[in-house]
């Protein structure tokens, strides 16, 4: 394999500054939110700011890459990369990837023909899909030519739709080139360390060149690829994010300087995810009792490493077949039967029009936020707190308590409402009725929150919140989200000032391990 | 002595399919199988089975004891 000699000089320049992108994507992201630096540098009310247009075109309907566009544009994945390369010690072979989907589910193996055609079904019936992702069972340059294959197929039929790959990128060197044949939109490597020593209590082997290395070695090579092929992607411009999974006590620490590495060598976003880690899982960390990080602690790494770079926190770990938005999941209207039998007539003008749609209504959520924010200006607080906002996309408070599946958390501050992350839970109302346990995990999973937003609530959860210490909040249903919650923290604190209520500070909450693996 | 897949343990992620010098292994009913008329340990083409080497489950591509072992041309 040619991974191994050192990678010729490139004629290809990038296209823009990475730096500049990602500092711009950052602001656009905040919209005067950011780390509470208080940049009010929302530029234009679409959100481009000065941004290039070529990376604002890759980015604005991404809804792996924007917080924004998570609310109105989907992605959906295909298995059809089942072989894998590396070991991982949160990974349980018999089961999907645990980084890229979610624990102890197993998606149904396509083959690129299947695949292609499953696309084109869900893209029919679904406008907001935009994006196309495969990332696994295994890893997809560990089955390039079932990779590659489905790319060909659905670039012919349906040349707008974006697609992108996830790898842990040992092999990443080697297909570059292909990579950005085929157009790749753009590319996610998972990173979890750039030092063997700590890679060797994350990796038990890799096979690489024919041979199978285990311990530091392993880690080396693996770091080395890595590090290559973003280098590699980032000079031919290629869009490339990062995931790391944070494992308390292995790699925690060391994330922060994970997070300059791959900053230095262009990477535009970094998402760090909670290790998911169970006994019932059967991973070597599950059985290891390794536990995952609290909320808390997430976000203190990923607060710590936003200074040196946007990071990403609305990644929902969702199933390597997962179909919809926002973390719901309609594959079981697509399955390979149901598929095969359908006759699939690709749309292209339907699908753009729809999408001017979503235009419009983006436009006018970015105002309203605008205008609710000005009514800030005067304030002057360091008030901080994180609400919880239930919502099945459009930016809106439209989601019944008793049907979320997650939670959104926007943390609230005199210089306006910023996303951090969302929550996942139990379906809390199964056929309409509210179950006592599902309503405590709920609590457990928002407990660091001081308000949940929600378009309807009942009696009886209504009150077991406010015991929390929760307010439920459901006189903004329908409405924008973050104008909302604005308004809200607005009204908060002008009772705080006026000696009405005291500010107290909540506790921590528990990131759900494996929720949902009962309602697959 | 070929290798042989315990196809109880067997994924059927196909991680050893292409890996194999000899393409001795294909699917059958859900998992994948070796030839043992194929398999020849590998000997000859890599210091390790490679089927072994790449394979996710411990101890799934094993030596077959019911089969002789195989006897590289002289
Ligand atoms: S040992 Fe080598 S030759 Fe035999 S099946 Fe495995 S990969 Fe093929
Ligand atoms: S690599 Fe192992 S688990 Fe995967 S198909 Fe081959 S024998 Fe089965």
């Amino acid at each position: 394999m040619q991974a191994s000699t050192p990678h010729e000089p490139t004629e290809v320049t990038p296209v823009v500054n990475v730096e500049d992108v990602m500092q711009q994507v950052a602001e656009h992201k905040g919209c005067g939110t950011s780390g509470g630096s208080g940049k009010a540098s929302c530029g234009s009310a679409a959100g481009q700011g000065d941004l290039p247009t070529e990376i604002w075109e890759k980015v604005k309907n991404h809804p792996c890459y924007s917080e924004e566009a998570h609310h109105h544009y989907a992605r959906m994945h295909v298995a059809v990369a089942p072989a894998c390369n590396i070991q991982c010690n949160y990974c349980n072979r018999k089961y999907d990837c645990a980084n890229e989907s979610r624990p102890g589910v197993v998606s149904e193996k396509l083959t690129p023909e299947q695949a292609a055609k499953k696309v084109l079904a869900v893209a029919s019936t679904i406008p907001q899909m935009t994006v196309l992702g495969i990332a696994g069972p295994g890893d997809p340059l560990a089955n390039p030519e079932k990779t590659f294959k489905t790319f060909e197929l659905i670039a012919k039929t349906a040349p707008d739709i974006k697609l992108c790959l996830s790898t842990n990128g040992l092999a990443l060197p080697d297909h570059v080139d292909t990579i950005a044949r085929f157009n790749v939109d753009h590319v996610t490597i998972t990173i979890n360390m750039v030092d063997p020593e700590i890679g060797a209590k994350i990796y038990p082997w890799v096979f690489w060149n024919h041979k199978r290395y285990t311990g530091v070695e392993a880690a080396k090579i693996l770091t080395d690829h890595q590090m290559r092929g973003l280098e590699m992607l980032t000079e031919r411009g290629i869009l490339c994010k990062v995931n790391s999974v944070m494992i308390p006590g292995v790699n925690d620490k060391h994330l922060v300087e994970v997070n300059r590495a791959v900053k230095s060598r262009g990477a535009f976003l970094h998402n760090i995810m909670p290790l998911i880690s169970a006994p019932e899982h059967g991973t070597v960390f599950g059985l290891t009792g390794q536990r995952g990080p609290t909320a808390q602690e997430l976000k203190a790494l990923q607060d710590s490493c936003e200074g040196e770079m946007n990071m990403m926190r609305h990644c929902r770990q969702c199933r390597a077949d997962a179909v919809g938005l926002l973390g719901e999941d309609r594959s079981a209207e697509f399955t390979t039967d149901k598929i095969m039998a359908m006759e699939v007539n690709y749309d292209l003008d339907t699908r753009k029009a729809y999408q001017a749609k979503v235009e419009e209504e983006r436009l006018a959520k970015v105002t309203a936020k605008q205008e609710e924010l000005s009514t800030l200006a005067g304030e002057m607080s360091d008030i901080k707190l994180l609400v919880a906002v239930a919502t099945k996309g459009s930016g809106l408070i439209n989601e019944h308590f008793g049907h979320a599946k997650e939670f959104q958390i926007y943390e609230l501050s005199t210089s306006g409402a910023k996303f951090v992350g969302h929550r996942r839970v139990d379906l809390y109302c199964q056929g309409g009725y509210g179950e006592e346990d599902s309503l405590e995990t709920i609590i457990r999973a928002i407990n660091d929150c001081h308000a949940v937003f929600v378009a309807k609530i009942g009696g009886c959860p209504k009150a077991d919140l406010l015991k929390a210490g929760i307010e439920p909040v459901d006189q903004f249903a329908h409405e924008f989200i973050e104008k909302s919650a604005i308004g809200w923290f607005k009204s908060y604190l002008d009772k705080v000032n006026g000696g009405e209520i005291e500010h107290i500070q909540r506790g921590d909450a528990e990131i759900r391990q494996g929720a949902l693996i009962s309602a697959a | 002595m070929p290798l042989k897949i315990i196809s109880s343990n067997c994924t059927s992620c196909s991680a050893c399919e292409p890996e194999c010098p000899n393409v001795a292994i294909f699917e059958k009913g859900g998992t994948f199988v070796i030839n043992p008329k194929k398999c020849t340990e590998c000997i000859g083409h890599f210091d390790a089975p490679q089927c072994a080497a790449v394979c996710p489950i411990e101890d799934t591509c094993v030596i077959d004891d019911s089969v002789p072992r195989y006897q590289a041309p002289a």
